[in-house]
């Protein structure tokens, strides 16, 4: 009933809210990522990364990228972070055509992915709190922002109160929390994780998931590949597999192996 | 915030990196005190140019009461000796060569003498008989000195005909030479300088691969992850240039002013100001210096 006589909620171009039930209005184009025929070659001659894959990605979906080592998950990721230009095909994130997207432009392209690694990839001597301003920091934004978004984001990751210790006195868990406020603190639209389960134990794992999780349901489209079986199983979310270089199924609230 | 950020992993990197700073620092100091020498010698040349080399070409001696010359036979040159001599330098014979003459009297010389070595104890006991009178002859060309000399040496009257531009070319030449080798000193000393703070710099990106890394991740521009490093080259430099510019003040103040010019008082010196006029351009030739070795240096570094 509240939402009679303002039929039109939709249009206010909230990114974080997916399109629901009602249609999509032109500008908010459903794909946030989309990937046309791309095929990647890092040399000359040798067997393809990325084969002629087609992959489409829409706004607010969790999707796994599955595969043995090899396959081409890293360099998928790489190609939406624009770390690497695909030999032949299109790459489009966050309704741009990476082709065609200037060098200087790049950055601004980034300030829209969040990323998280399996080796966390933290500064040794920032504090948490630090690293995780530092993003902030050096996209120029105000001090008073940060001030605030920083405390809010460590409180959504669930690490209130540990501001000030360094990465080496907290457990891989932590330190990956802080990897992923880190990402999220810019409030990005999508956030690429390349195995950020890979370093933790099993239950730790299930923490980073849940939090994973609760970023995705914010509105932010996460794109994670992984290695963990039991995870991708558990979550029942899209799955892609890849098979060196090409895209073998795309099976959505999928497990992990198809086999079994 | 940004600058502040900006500045502050500045000065990481240089307290990092301190004993690359510091030799940065030394090289550059070095290089553009050489830079500067060179420089400031030619001030000096053409300082002594401007006051002696045009004005006074040619003199023409005129006898002395005592001259043992057999020119000199008739003793000091009489009224009539020097009118003989004025006219022919007035003459058209000579008119296409000479450009000015004027006479100098002994009472003139005498005077000129008495100003310039008024507290040496040996210049009290001269007198005004014992100078010379002579011509002073300014020439068109004054490479065409020996049309004078042909002239008038051995011309009753003359005691000595003396090109006075040669009195100051050995000290030009020496000058010269002095130029060229700290300016080529200077060039040795910038390419190493160069090479140094590329190397620095590239260290210093290298130890902080870590934090550029995760820059380029998370959206920093280009210009806001090499900044700092750029800054930190400049900074290392404009200390050098500083220090150079410093080190060529003390040289001229104690050694040119105050040990040359009381030593040796026939040439007019560069002072401090001259080496105000060339400081900003060592300070602009070590930014250019930083700012060439940044450009190469990051483009492989802090690549997006």
């Amino acid at each position: 009933m509240a939402v009679r006589g303002r039929p039109h909620v939709v249009l206010t171009l909230d990114r974080s809210v997916p399109c629901g039930y009602l249609p999509c209005p032109r500008r908010l184009a459903s794909h946030v990522i989309r990937l046309n025929n791309v095929t990647k070659v890092y040399a000359r001659g040798a067997r393809p990364a990325l084969d002629d894959v087609d992959l489409e990605i829409e706004r607010g979906e969790f999707v796994f990228l599955v595969g043995a080592s090899g396959s081409g998950k890293s360099t998928l990721l790489r190609l939406m972070l624009r770390e690497e230009r695909p030999t032949g095909g299109k790459v489009f994130v966050a309704g741009k055509d990476l082709s065609k997207l200037s060098t200087w432009k790049v950055p601004y392209l980034r300030r829209q992915i969040g990323t998280v690694f399996q080796d966390f990839r933290l500064l040794p001597n920032k504090t948490v709190f630090e690293n995780v301003a530092f993003a902030l920091q050096v996209i120029g934004k105000p001090r008073h922002h940060i001030m605030t978004t920083v405390p809010d984001t460590l409180e959504l990751v669930g690490l209130g109160g540990k501001e000030k210790r360094r990465p080496h006195e907290l457990s891989g868990g932590e330190q990956q929390r802080v990897a992923i406020a880190r990402a999220f603190v810019n409030r990005p639209s999508i956030l690429l994780a390349d195995e950020p389960t890979g370093n933790l134990d099993p239950t730790t794992s299930v923490g980073i998931m849940r939090l994973l999780d609760r970023i995705n349901r914010t509105g932010t489209t996460v794109v994670m590949a992984t290695h963990d079986d039991e995870i991708v199983d558990q979550m029942r979310k899209r799955v892609v597999e890849l098979d060196t270089g090409q895209v073998v199924r795309d099976q959505s609230r999928g497990v992990y192996g198809s086999d079994r | 915030m940004r600058l502040q950020f900006i500045l502050s992993e500045m000065f990481v990197g240089l307290r990092r990196n301190l004993s690359m700073a510091v030799s940065v620092i030394l090289v550059t100091f070095v290089s553009l005190t050489f830079v500067g020498a060179a420089a400031l010698l030619q001030a000096q040349i053409s300082q002594v140019k401007d006051q002696w080399y045009d004005k006074v070409e040619v003199t023409i001696y005129l006898c002395p009461q005592d001259s043992e010359k057999p020119t000199c036979a008739g003793g000091e040159a009489s009224q009539a000796q020097i009118d003989e001599i004025g006219q022919k330098l007035h003459s058209d014979a000579l008119a296409p060569y000479v450009k000015k003459v004027y006479f100098e009297t002994k009472q003139q010389a005498y005077e000129s003498f008495e100003k310039r070595y008024a507290n040496e104890w040996w210049a009290q006991s001269v007198t005004a008989d014992q100078m010379q009178a002579s011509y002073r002859v300014a020439l068109v060309d004054p490479s065409q000195y020996q049309v004078i000399s042909d002239t008038f040496t051995g011309h009753t009257g003359v005691d000595v005909v003396q090109d006075q531009r040669k009195v100051f070319e050995p000290l030009i030449l020496v000058l010269n030479r002095a130029t060229l080798i700290s300016g080529g000193l200077a060039v040795v000393m910038l390419l190493a300088a160069t090479l140094l703070i590329t190397t620095t710099i590239r260290l210093s990106a290298m130890s902080r691969r870590r934090e550029t890394g995760i820059m380029r991740l998370v959206g920093a521009s280009n210009l806001f992850i090499q900044l700092p490093f750029m800054l930190e080259g400049a900074i290392a430099a404009t200390i050098g240039a500083g220090l150079a510019v410093g080190g060529l003040w003390f040289g001229v103040r104690y050694l040119v002013q105050d040990w040359l010019a009381t030593s040796v008082r026939w040439i007019p010196y560069i002072g401090a100001g001259d080496v105000w006029t060339v400081a900003p351009f060592l300070l602009a030739a070590a930014i250019l210096l930083a700012a060439i070795s940044s450009l190469v240096s990051l483009g492989r570094y802090t690549k997006v």
